[in-house]
């Protein structure tokens, strides 16, 4: 079952003299259940899309539904099954928790004990600070807290828009823990984030930039259908190693990754000989196949 | 019902919760209807005199003693010669010298006519002008006073009777104006900001996908704001009768109704603001520059509007405290009943309806 239809939606922005295209050919589909997530840098388009999706701006062109419901002409009924957490979302922060979490269900008019066994998981987490006002608390809770409130009602789909921007890494991996056990109670996620590494938590991930999706698939499709051979090299000077090998024409690509540069190269080469061929180039402390990660393939899709 | 309910309530607590601008909210009434009912008057009290009697007979010293004895004047001096007026006048303290010329009741009682000299530091206008008119009075009153003696035909005596306000108290003018100034800013202000801070904090965001409808959002909002407003127009009102002895001299029930009804325009007013503006700083700003300065300019309340050019009179009529302010000295001070003021009520109305549809129609369903 589909729970969410895009198709060929386009979204463009007045700025003072020119315009801004937003959103181009945007199509895709999510079936009821799965955990989507839209990844891409800031400026992609996500947040539009999302805003276009739960009712709030209109396309300028193209249709789009959600749970069968078109996001023009059924907005109100999408606005009644619908959770949406947008990115700014920082709750009242002069309302202790309980009452944020309170005034968020009277608004969907349900109550926190109606579903309780599915913000269990997470209200058990933040219950200890229950009567503490939002304000006070650390920004992996408010995101957690936040979660609570935009669950609080059942929504058949949960859009978030990137949740676990300026979240620690530890509280980021807890929440996507969270996002994971939401799929138990037949709950579609529309989650984006401009983390590449957070790509490989979800089911299907679009690739997003410059208002145009890349490429819809599997994490692993995603990072299978990246063919070439890929090197991580270490030198004794990054910086300089980085400008050598970006200036070689034997070298396809060459970006820092962590403590590696990632290496393609133009012409198939052995496995054997690629340390010599590199060594020819530049001086290079270590050399290691690897295989490809989402991000990889994103630096990939950018560049064609 | 409940939603609605539940909403009210947690705008209580923004507001409750903020303690120092509740605290602010709650003063600025009082605050404000003190310094204008004590401190900040037109009226001239104690001005400090000089006074250079070169007769010193009876006449003389029967003047001044009345001029001492009235509260606008304390004689700080006397001069000895007119070279000294000058150098009174260059220290300062002095606003006006009564000048006696010599032989000042010989010549009176000779020649039925006798000058007296009012010097009067012009460098506030208004004071110099009143001054000197209070002054002029005390004199006539002695005149009359000597004149009851003599068998004098032929007088035209003018009888002056301040209607409404027979004190001539400044305060009979600033309890309204304070009112529509505190109405306007608790109202227009404060709601304009809480529902803009809903959009920043990107609350508003989450409403908007709700099944809650709009209006609401919107009418839940005003309520905390509608009762605030009244318990301080309760403020004001026991301030200024008890503590400034400004009666209310109408009905109180119709000068509540009236409020009520101004602190609706107001309400919509801030809610229009809010629906043109993204931040709580435009907001606090047009608030300020486009609500609350029309009311202290054009309302009548500091600067009279009969005195201004045309162009500004007509502007005049569109500021709902003018109207309103209005209606507050005809219900209060002058004790008019409803049938004086249905004509400004009725505009005060109209402009509230128009105000509220023109909002509503501009409180968006989505974000643009």
């Amino acid at each position: 079952m589909i729970a969410v239809k895009v198709n060929s939606v386009k979204k463009t922005f007045k700025a003072e003299k020119s315009v801004v295209t937003a959103l181009q050919q945007i199509n895709f589909e999510v079936s009821k259940g799965e955990l989507f997530g839209l990844i891409g840098p800031d400026g992609a388009g996500k947040t539009t899309l999302f805003r276009i999706l739960t009712t709030l701006m209109l396309a300028d062109e193209g249709a789009a539904s959600v749970d069968g419901f078109d996001v023009v002409r059924d907005y109100k009924e999408i606005r009644k099954r619908v959770g949406y957490m947008p990115g700014r979302f920082s709750l009242y922060q002069d309302l202790t928790v309980e009452e944020n979490l309170s005034f968020f269900a009277t608004l969907f008019n349900t109550s926190l004990e109606e579903n309780y066994d599915l913000v269990k998981a997470i209200y058990q987490q933040i219950e200890p600070f229950k009567k503490r006002r939002a304000g006070a608390l650390s920004g992996g809770m408010k995101q957690k807290l936040a979660l609570s409130c935009a669950l609080i009602h059942r929504p058949s789909v949960l859009f978030l828009d990137e949740p676990t921007t300026g979240v620690d890494a530890v509280s980021r991996k807890e929440f996507w823990e969270l996002l994971r056990d939401l799929q138990k109670h037949q709950i579609t996620i529309i989650v984006s984030t401009p983390y590449m590494d957070e790509a490989s938590l979800c089911d299907r991930v679009a690739l997003m930039q410059n208002g145009k999706i890349m490429e819809i698939n599997s994490p692993k499709g995603i990072t299978e259908n990246f063919k070439k051979p890929l090197w991580a090299v270490r030198g004794e000077n990054m910086y300089q190693l980085m400008q050598t090998l970006q200036a070689s024409e034997a070298i396809d690509s060459c970006y820092p990754f962590g403590q590696y540069h990632h290496v393609t190269f133009t012409h198939a080469i052995p496995d054997s000989q690629v340390a010599s061929e590199l060594a020819k180039i530049a001086s290079v402390v270590e050399v290691k196949r690897i295989p490809a990660t989402i991000e990889d393939c994103f630096m990939e899709l950018m560049r064609q | 019902m409940k939603q609605f309910l539940f909403f009210i309530q947690k705008e209580f607590y923004h507001l409750l919760r903020d303690k120092r601008t509740l605290f602010i909210l709650f003063g600025m009434p009082v605050v404000q209807i003190v310094i204008f009912g004590f401190a900040l008057t037109n009226e001239v009290k104690n001005s400090r005199i000089a006074i250079l009697d070169q007769s010193k007979d009876e006449a003389t010293a029967s003047i001044i003693q009345q001029l001492e004895a009235s509260q606008y004047f304390d004689i700080e001096k006397n001069l000895q010669s007119e070279a000294d007026i000058e150098p009174a006048f260059r220290e300062g303290k002095i606003k006006l010298v009564v000048v006696f010329p010599s032989q000042f009741q010989s010549t009176l009682l000779h020649t039925n006519t006798a000058p007296i000299q009012l010097i009067a530091d012009a460098t506030d206008p208004n004071v110099a002008n009143t001054l000197t008119n209070y002054a002029s009075a005390i004199i006539l009153d002695y005149q009359n006073n000597i004149r009851g003696n003599q068998d004098f035909p032929y007088t035209i005596e003018t009888e002056m009777r301040m209607l409404y306000n027979p004190q001539m108290k400044g305060s009979y003018n600033f309890v309204p104006g304070v009112m529509a100034m505190v109405l306007m800013l608790v109202c227009a202000m404060m709601t304009s900001i809480s529902i803009v801070r809903e959009k920043e904090i990107g609350t508003m965001e989450v409403i908007l996908v709700s099944p809650m409808v709009p209006l609401r959002v919107v009418i839940a909002k005003m309520v905390p704001y509608l009762l605030l407003s009244m318990i301080n127009i309760g403020s004001i009102l026991v301030l200024s009768v008890f503590a400034l002895d400004v009666p209310i001299q109408g009905s109180l029930l119709l000068l509540v109704f009236e409020c009520f009804l101004f602190t609706i325009t107001s309400l919509a007013l801030g809610l229009f603001i809010s629906s043109v503006t993204n931040s709580q700083q435009t907001a606090m700003l047009i608030s300020l520059m486009g609500m609350f300065l029309p009311t202290i300019m054009f309302s009548g309340f500091m600067f009279p509007v009969e005195n201004m050019p045309l162009p500004l009179q007509v502007i005049s009529n569109v500021v709902p405290a003018k109207w309103f302010y209005y209606i507050v000295k005809a219900v209060m001070i002058k004790g008019l009943g409803f049938f004086s003021i249905w004509k400004e009520t009725l505009i005060l109305a109209g402009m509230t309806t128009v105000l509220m549809l023109i909002s509503i129609k501009k409180f968006k369903t989505r974000l643009e």
